[in-house]
């Protein structure tokens, strides 16, 4: 398959899935109803639920889903490591614990803001002690002891959070693994401008550097032969790799295989050119996420399913199955 | 293009001694030039040094009479053409996509592939032989096949050196004789060539001149015919051997004996 030709089927597929997502839920909504919510005629009611409720939600999907499917393909690049997903830093850990330490305080209820900014908080500290420790054998940032040292942080705030739920009431406890299930429940306009302004930019900085991260997923020497400020783009590009995961912890929680399934099956699809595949993987991802989350809210509805058991059901079959047609002997 | 190196000492971080220890070398522009010498003996650090990957500790090293750290790096990837030892390649990719990335000193960001791009990418497919391949996948070549499409990525560099770590290590002798071959007719085209290798033979065969390494420092520089010399050959590997001539090339010829 041609990249173009990906591209404009994966925008056919984000813009059918973006409206599936305005359409259904636990009261269902006309297509004329949307246009007369967006032209401000129709019922209070609908528009109230178009406006305020389904749009966000379905922008914080695609906004959280495209940065986890280019902050994944990024640190497959960078780690050179196929396995990698955004949350292989410690990062998923870092804002676990801070969620978790807001949970444990009972103050989540003082305001919408405090759990995602303690989930961010948490992150951001987790990236600073990821990378301090990688960086102190020397001048240079040995991924491998980037890798090593983003399982031993995770596996210190994992300990962190057991300490605190062990000591913590059953209510919160229950909060606390609802809410590392990952959920775009709490979905607002704040949110959806805050992710948008924070994810775009640094995605398309990463796209701009599509080329450098061709030749660092070859191998950082070769990198170097060819010509590339490997330091720098190394640098660069997992910092802003891992703050897109950040603030998608910090607004929706830990949603898994987004990340890990999409750059593969875009890989599968047109190939390792970060080029395509970065773009690509945010069209993907976003739609991919606004997909999960409509199956998320509607399969028992009106109870909602957390999002990352959804990415997982789907994610792994499909995964599976594109896996098996890819092998040569499949 | 012309490679020198003054006094070299190279020490990796955490080591206490030197992996290159003060080595004077100097390859003519325009020679097809041998790096030989033990494992571990500092062949893979001087190439390091000599692209400036490696910092030296004290001397300098010399790309066209330029201290290496003083080229910018994308003007030293237009003129120099390096292949490492090994790379692993965890994605899909095909030949014509990594051949292309040769390029990448050529262009600016975000620039496209032009039609002089595309023209050195065919021609060091061509002249590699590797054009019928161009659209496979790299998992799916062997061992020699992929080493030809390393070193057409080199070429599409067009470059006007080529240095090589060991390219035909693990190949059999029809692949890596094609290579050699490969590297000759470069340097008959004008390119200078370094090439680190193990092969005494070949290297005494193909090379204009041949420096030998042992321990980090220089055991011999010269033609063939002087490095080749069997109380060195000997000293430096710590192994008994001989030399003789081989009747059919007409170069020196390596035999190691029983200790």
């Amino acid at each position: 398959m041609s990249k173009t030709k990906l591209g404009f089927l994966l925008v056919v597929v984000l813009m059918v899935t973006a409206l599936l997502g305005v359409l259904f839920g636990s009261v269902p909504i006309l297509i004329s109803e949307i246009w007369d919510a967006l032209t401000g005629d129709g019922q209070e009611v609908h528009r109230d639920i178009v406006l305020n409720f389904r749009l966000p939600r379905v922008l914080l999907a695609a906004f959280v889903g495209g940065g986890l499917g280019v902050a994944g393909a990024t640190f497959q690049a960078l780690l050179r490591n196929p396995l990698a997903e955004p949350y292989i830093l410690g990062i998923s850990g870092g804002a676990s614990f801070g969620a978790v330490s807001v949970l444990s305080l009972g103050v989540a209820a003082a305001g919408s803001w405090t759990l995602p900014l303690a989930a961010f908080a948490g992150a951001l500290l987790a990236i600073f002690l990821v990378f301090r420790v990688a960086t102190s054998t020397g001048r240079v940032m040995d991924v491998r002891i980037l890798l090593l040292s983003g399982v031993v942080i995770a596996a210190f705030f994992s300990a962190c959070i057991a300490f605190i739920l062990s000591i913590s009431p059953a209510q919160t406890v229950q909060s606390a693994v609802l809410w590392s299930m990952g959920s775009l429940a709490g979905a607002d306009w704040d949110r959806v401008v805050i992710a948008g302004a924070y994810t775009m930019p640094a995605a398309v900085m990463l796209i701009v550097l599509a080329r450098p991260l061709n030749l660092m997923a070859i191998g950082e020497e070769t990198a170097y032969y060819l010509g590339t400020n490997v330091e720098g783009v190394k640098r660069i590009s997992l910092v802003v790799a891992a703050l897109i995961t950040a603030a998608s912890v910090s607004v929706a929680g830990v949603i898994g295989f987004v990340g890990l399934v999409v750059p593969h099956t875009v890989r599968i699809l047109v190939g390792s050119d970060h080029r395509g595949l970065l773009p690509l993987s945010f069209l993907g991802g976003a739609a991919f996420l606004i997909a999960a989350d409509f199956i998320a809210r509607l399969v028992l509805s009106p109870i909602e399913i957390p999002i990352g058991v959804i990415t997982a059901f789907i994610g792994v079959p499909f995964f599976l199955v594109l896996l098996r047609q890819s092998s040569p002997n499949g | 293009m012309r490679f020198e190196t003054r006094g070299l000492v190279i020490t990796y971080p955490g080591q206490s001694r030197p992996a290159l220890n003060g080595v004077n070398m100097s390859a003519p522009s325009g020679s097809f030039y041998a790096v030989l010498g033990p494992n571990g003996s500092g062949k893979s650090t001087l190439m390091k040094g000599l692209l400036g990957v490696a910092n030296p500790d004290r001397g300098t090293a010399l790309v066209a009479e330029r201290n290496v750290g003083d080229w910018d790096r994308k003007a030293l990837a237009r003129v120099i053409g390096a292949v490492s030892q090994s790379e692993t390649v965890s994605f899909p990719i095909t030949v014509r996509e990594m051949v292309a990335m040769g390029r990448y000193p050529h262009l600016r960001p975000l620039e496209g592939e032009g039609e002089k791009d595309r023209a050195a990418i065919r021609e060091a497919l061509e002249v590699c032989d590797v054009t019928s391949l161009a659209n496979r996948d790299l998992s799916t070549l062997s061992g020699g096949e992929l080493q030809r499409v390393r070193i057409a990525r080199a070429l599409a560099q067009e470059p006007r050196a080529l240095v090589l770590d060991e390219p035909t290590s693990s190949l059999d002798i029809k692949h890596e004789m094609e290579i050699l071959e490969l590297l000759k007719q470069s340097v008959a085209s004008g390119l200078t060539v370094i090439l680190i290798t193990h092969g005494l033979d070949l290297a005494a065969r193909f090379a204009d001149r041949m420096l030998l390494l042992s321990e980090g420092q220089v055991a011999a520089e010269g033609t063939p015919d002087e490095v080749m010399n069997e109380e060195t050959l000997a000293e430096v590997y710590g192994w008994p051997v001989i030399v003789e001539w081989e009747p059919t090339t007409g170069s020196p010829r390596v035999t190691p004996l029983h200790s």
